[in-house]
């Protein structure tokens, strides 16, 4: 490559393209990945049950949601009478924009990522925070009181269970001493005993081992209530209460619901890696990889967030298949007055820590 | 033109125009949204300003927290506005004075920011310190200069939040609350009484 086709990388033109097809291999990953993701959910749900699940659609049915696709786009969009249509139709695209706008935050790997600012956490924390209008709009727009109810209830859980994320996140904040997602996962790395996890910083943290692991698993549950996966999906229950700020939607615009609820699963699983779990790092020290080429030691290290991003799908996908529905009031009084109260004293906890500790 | 410019002129006119649609707007959750876009935009500002810790706070606490309540409280009360609009033409000249003397204030505070430049004769604010990010130097400013104040203004919310609460919480007699406490204690031997029926006697209680 000659140092003029170099140089016109740097102008603001070529800035503006190779952004802009960073962020395009991101979302078309991404959208691969949700559709792979769903029929994984099914199959585990499945499995569970001791169903066979989708294996119609392709080969063990690997194909079913992209038939599933076909068949949202291909229905007629029914619009009620009465609705706020601009608002109606608003709702899903601001569900499924702040869903993918959360990914550019998100490191993927060494140097791997769209947008490596140093509020990277706030930024995510901020736009699921925005999630909770999607939802409400969508409910008050369709002119139903069932979906205006449905849009109440869950807009109410996701706000709960936000506070509690909230808190999780500053332990792991005062852990790292950074806001940069990239720098909390550097920091993990050098094998599994120094992830956020097990006290994030080798044998001179364990001790702290006793409040970031019951963190994790706090982190965790706030992720299934604020991606309203069952056993919190009070917002849908299907079975009981009707489909919740939904109900009114079919075609695309549930599709996009739909999309952005399954991406943000994701990105919960994701997230979970990244702050906890040591994010592209290997479990063990990779000194081997020294000698590598930068793109071998980016998919390497790419692929180690892959494995962790699917083995926290595959514990939420098993949570949704044996653990039964919460009912409402025991939401509340879970992420109010358990998680909440948990996780103040726990990031009082590791602020002592963190000043009086070894490392101080 | 400069590209930064092109964005501060695009998310300026957005956050006039959603303000001056807040209170234009008919159907009062349509305000409570324009509202919503100022605040974002107001955000973006902030970002180009270099205050991206301040940008995302205030996307977390006034977008994700504080509209979020105005959302509910407008969606779930009926607003009639026929009723509301009645004393329209009574409350004007007020709405005037305080609107003239808000906004003779504003012309003041910028002609004189214009005249001396925004610190000058005023004690000049703390020296920014180079490469540090944003959320760290404020808190450097924060928790040694002006503890005090933000304690206080913690002090503040919590008061206001007592308040709340003191001002809605009623004990209304007769009842009957939920006890995690006893539900999950209670035992088959606590909960159930077996009893032996003669057949022809039926139960007698």
């Amino acid at each position: 490559m000659t140092s003029s086709a170099l140089e016109f990388w740097t102008t603001p033109l070529g800035w503006t393209l190779i952004t802009v097809g960073q962020i395009l291999l991101v979302t078309v990953v991404l959208l691969l990945s949700v559709a792979f993701q769903i029929y994984g959910d099914r199959k585990i749900f499945a499995g569970v049950q001791m169903r066979k699940g989708p294996n119609v659609v392709g080969p063990f049915g690997l194909l079913q949601s992209f038939a599933d696709l076909g068949k949202f786009v291909v229905k007629e969009l029914v619009i009620p009478a009465g609705a706020d249509k601009p608002l109606f139709l608003l709702a899903p695209l601001i569900s499924v924009i702040l869903a993918l706008g959360c990914w550019a935050v998100m490191p993927f790997g060494p140097g791997w990522i769209v947008s490596n600012i140093n509020v990277g956490i706030l930024y995510l924390f901020a736009l699921s925070s925005l999630g909770v209008y999607g939802i409400i709009i969508g409910g008050w727009a369709s002119n139903s009181k069932y979906a205006f109810l449905g849009s109440l209830r869950s807009a109410a859980q996701m706000v709960s269970y936000e506070v509690s994320i909230g808190f999780v996140v500053i332990t792991v904040i005062l852990l790292s001493g950074t806001m940069n997602l990239q720098q909390i996962v550097e920091k993990q790395a050098g094998g599994f005993w120094n992830w956020n996890m097990f006290g994030g910083g080798g044998l001179a943290n364990l001790p702290i081992l006793l409040v970031m692991f019951p963190m994790g698993v706090i982190f965790f549950i706030s992720g299934l209530a604020e991606t309203n996966r069952p056993p919190f999906d009070l917002p849908e229950a299907e079975s009981e209460l009707v489909a919740g700020y939904a109900v009114e939607y079919g075609s695309t615009p549930y599709l996009l619901f739909y999309l952005a609820e399954m991406s943000n699963i994701l990105l919960m699983s994701m997230l979970f890696a990244v702050l906890f779990l040591g994010g592209w790092q290997a479990p063990f020290p990779t000194p081997f990889t020294d000698s590598w080429a930068p793109t071998a030691v980016s998919l390497f290290s790419f692929m180690w967030l892959f494995l962790k991003t699917i083995f926290v799908f595959f514990m939420n996908a098993m949570v949704r298949a044996i653990v039964p529905r919460y009912r409402y009031d025991q939401l509340m009084r879970l992420g109010w007055k358990v998680f909440l109260p948990t996780s103040l004293v726990a990031v009082m906890l590791v602020a002592a820590w963190r000043v009086f500790g070894p490392q101080a | 033109m400069d590209l930064q410019a092109i964005a501060f002129y695009l998310l300026a006119a957005v956050t006039v125009i959603s303000g001056f649609l807040v209170i234009t707007a008919r159907n009062p959750v349509h305000s409570v949204l324009f509202l919503i876009m100022a605040f974002f935009t107001a955000a973006g500002l902030f970002v180009m300003l270099g205050a991206e810790f301040l940008a995302m706070l205030l996307i977390v606490v006034y977008v994700g927290a504080v509209a979020v309540l105005f959302l509910f409280v407008v969606m779930m009360l009926d607003v009639d506005f026929t009723q509301l609009r009645e004393g329209f033409a009574q409350y004007l000249p007020i709405g005037m004075v305080v609107g003239g003397v808000l906004s003779v204030e504003m012309v003041m505070v910028a002609v004189t920011v214009a005249a001396n430049g925004a610190a000058g004769k005023n004690a000049a604010p703390a020296a920014p310190v180079a490469d540090l990010p944003n959320a760290e130097a404020i808190g450097r400013v924060l928790y040694t200069d002006y503890i005090y104040f933000f304690q206080a203004a913690g002090l503040v919310l919590l008061v206001a939040m007592i308040g709340a609460i003191v001002l809605t919480l009623r004990h209304r007699p007769g009842v009957r609350r939920q006890n995690i406490g006893d539900q999950v204690a209670r035992t088959p031997a606590s909960g159930m009484k077996i009893v032996q029926i003669k057949s022809g006697e039926g139960l007698s209680e």
